[in-house]
């Protein structure tokens, strides 16, 4: 069980392979008249944490829904597990989705469902060979993991803004995905809380082997959980590269974010 | 090298606003074209919404449980509102007809007036707009309020079907549970209509039971029950529709639970307008 007080830094996931499990090339995408992301192309690479910072409204949450179809592409191309994710039909997009784990920015737990039916909701759809048994301690093991196994039997609005995001994060990884999209994981939350989630992503990484693309504009988050990061820019991938080498920048919109 | 001469008319003062009255018609008209194209666009939007939800009723992995559930929250759950109304419509009803009544020596016939009335066309209009408020705007905030939350993105991003989770469940419940509750309301409406003749009268109810439906045929009974079925359609599609397609502001929540039961109410009345012709025709 993660004790969530402690005060020692869970160190990042090291060991990253040259396996690409997400290729985006060229992609863009826009709204009516507006052009949210011009020509992204960007890889993930297994086993890695890799952080997408900008501004507010340069298109980081339209990348990561993209990467999933929730929104559909102008152009470009979206590999996932060496599957063209535009390309694919209902059942393969489904089954393809059953491999990736989205937390979202407002959590988006189920208002009329307590926090375990919350938990066996995608479990009971994606693992069906699951037995009730075996599901009541996964739901149990998974809670565990994110301090919070008394929470079992309340109401998401009986839940703080910090428990909300972990409980949506262990319904993330209750069914063992292979990739994590984080959208704006510390969003909302006081500084202990955001330290306690990105320390919660690192851990993830490490005990499920999670490749993942985090989100965020919350430097303190992409200093605890990167291994790579990128900073995208009016549509464009501005600059990639990792923590050390953006915080010896001297380029003026890089030094703006690691102040 | 030959110089380019461009003549550019200059504008006297009556041609300059002519040119600014006519820019202004033109952004009207452009306002209005543009309103017409979204309402059209709102109308086909709505109707692949339609289809899509009844292809998702017939596929596969249907899902039982929600159903029930759904059911249980619209048709229990409205049982004390429709108890409430339908008693006091039965008892309106008769109170109001018993001195036109009087008047033309036709008193017998309030329980066999009341009982058609009621059952052919009050009973299931007002509990049908009755459950268009309760219900309908439930369903359009509650699922407007899920999009705005993500919760819906959430349910698709982890392979759940939400047109078949949320709206089929939904549809079907109103269409299964709405006309279950127009019967009730009848029943209790022919209840109220025998207290109210009992304020004035003296009435057993067996007598006036037997009275009520002595001349009642099926063909009374049988096109307020299948236009029933459509008032439970038409709710549980606009409820669904106006939620799933809210836009991803909190006003949008309100303007989905509101807009649900403006568009239900006045498609009820339609909905009734056409089957009095049909049945009118029988």
């Amino acid at each position: 069980m993660m004790n969530t007080t402690q005060t020692a830094t869970i160190a990042l996931a090291k060991t990253v392979s040259s396996k690409q499990v997400i290729e985006v090339n060229n992609l863009r995408k826009g709204f009516g008249n507006q052009e949210v992301l011009k020509d992204i192309s960007l890889q993930l690479f297994d086993g890695e944490n890799l952080v997408v910072l900008g501004k507010s409204g340069s298109g980081k949450s339209v990348l990561i829904k993209c990467i999933v179809r929730l929104l559909n592409i102008d152009a470009g191309t979206i590999n996932v597990l060496g599957e063209d994710v535009s390309k694919l039909n209902t059942d393969g997009l489904g089954e393809l989705r059953k491999k990736i784990g989205f937390l979202f920015q407002s959590g988006a737990l189920y208002d009329s469902m307590t926090v375990k039916q919350n938990l066996e909701f995608p479990l009971r759809r994606i693992k069906k060979s699951l037995s009730h048994k075996e599901i009541d301690e996964k739901v149990k093991d998974v809670l565990e993991n994110v301090g919070l196994f008394d929470a079992l039997d309340k109401m998401p609005s009986q839940l703080s803004g910090g428990m909300r995001k972990r409980i949506s994060l262990a319904r993330t990884i209750i069914v063992d995905p292979m990739i994590m999209l984080y959208d704006e994981p510390t969003t909302g939350l006081d500084p202990a809380t955001s330290d306690e989630i990105s320390l919660l992503i690192n851990d993830i990484q490490k005990r499920y082997k999670t490749s993942s693309i985090i989100i965020t504009h919350d430097i303190e988050c992409a200093r605890t959980t990167a291994n790579r990061i990128i900073i995208l820019n009016e549509g464009v991938v501005y600059q990639e590269g990792n923590l050390e080498m953006f915080e010896k920048s001297t380029d003026t919109l890089i030094k703006s974010f690691f102040i | 090298m030959m110089k380019k001469f461009t003549l550019v008319p200059k504008l006297t003062p009556k041609l300059q606003a002519a040119k600014i009255q006519t820019i202004k018609l033109s952004e009207k008209t452009f306002v209005k074209i543009e309103k017409a194209n979204n309402f059209f666009t709102d109308v086909a939007n709505a109707f692949l919404f339609i289809s899509r939800t009844i292809k998702e009723t017939f596929s596969r992995d249907f899902e039982f449980r929600e159903l029930l559930r759904q059911s249980y929250q619209i048709g229990y759950k409205s049982l004390a509102l429709i108890s409430v109304t339908g008693f006091i419509m039965g008892l309106v009803l008769t109170i109001q007809s018993r001195p036109s009544l009087i008047t033309f020596g036709a008193l017998s016939k309030l329980p066999g007036m009341v009982a058609i009335s009621l059952i052919r066309e009050i009973g299931p209009v007002i509990t049908a707009l009755i459950c268009a408020g309760k219900i309908g705007s439930g369903m359009g905030a509650e699922l407007g309020s899920m999009k705005v939350s993500e919760q819906i993105d959430a349910m698709e991003v982890s392979s759940t079907n939400p047109i078949k989770f949320l709206i089929v469940t939904r549809v079907l419940a109103a269409t299964l549970m709405i006309p279950l509750l127009i019967l009730y309301a009848d029943a209790l409406g022919i209840l109220g209509s025998w207290a109210g003749a009992n304020i004035k009268g003296d009435i057993t109810f067996v007598l006036f039971y037997s009275q009520a439906f002595s001349h009642f045929t099926f063909i009374d009974f049988l096109p307020a029950v299948v236009k029933s079925f459509f008032f439970g359609s038409v709710i549980g599609f606009v409820g669904c529709y106006k939620g799933y397609s809210a836009g991803r502001g909190t006003e949008s929540v309100g303007i989905a639970a509101n807009s649900a039961v403006v568009l239900s109410s006045l498609l009820v009345i339609i909905v009734d307008l056409i089957a009095v012709q049909i049945t009118d025709m029988l």
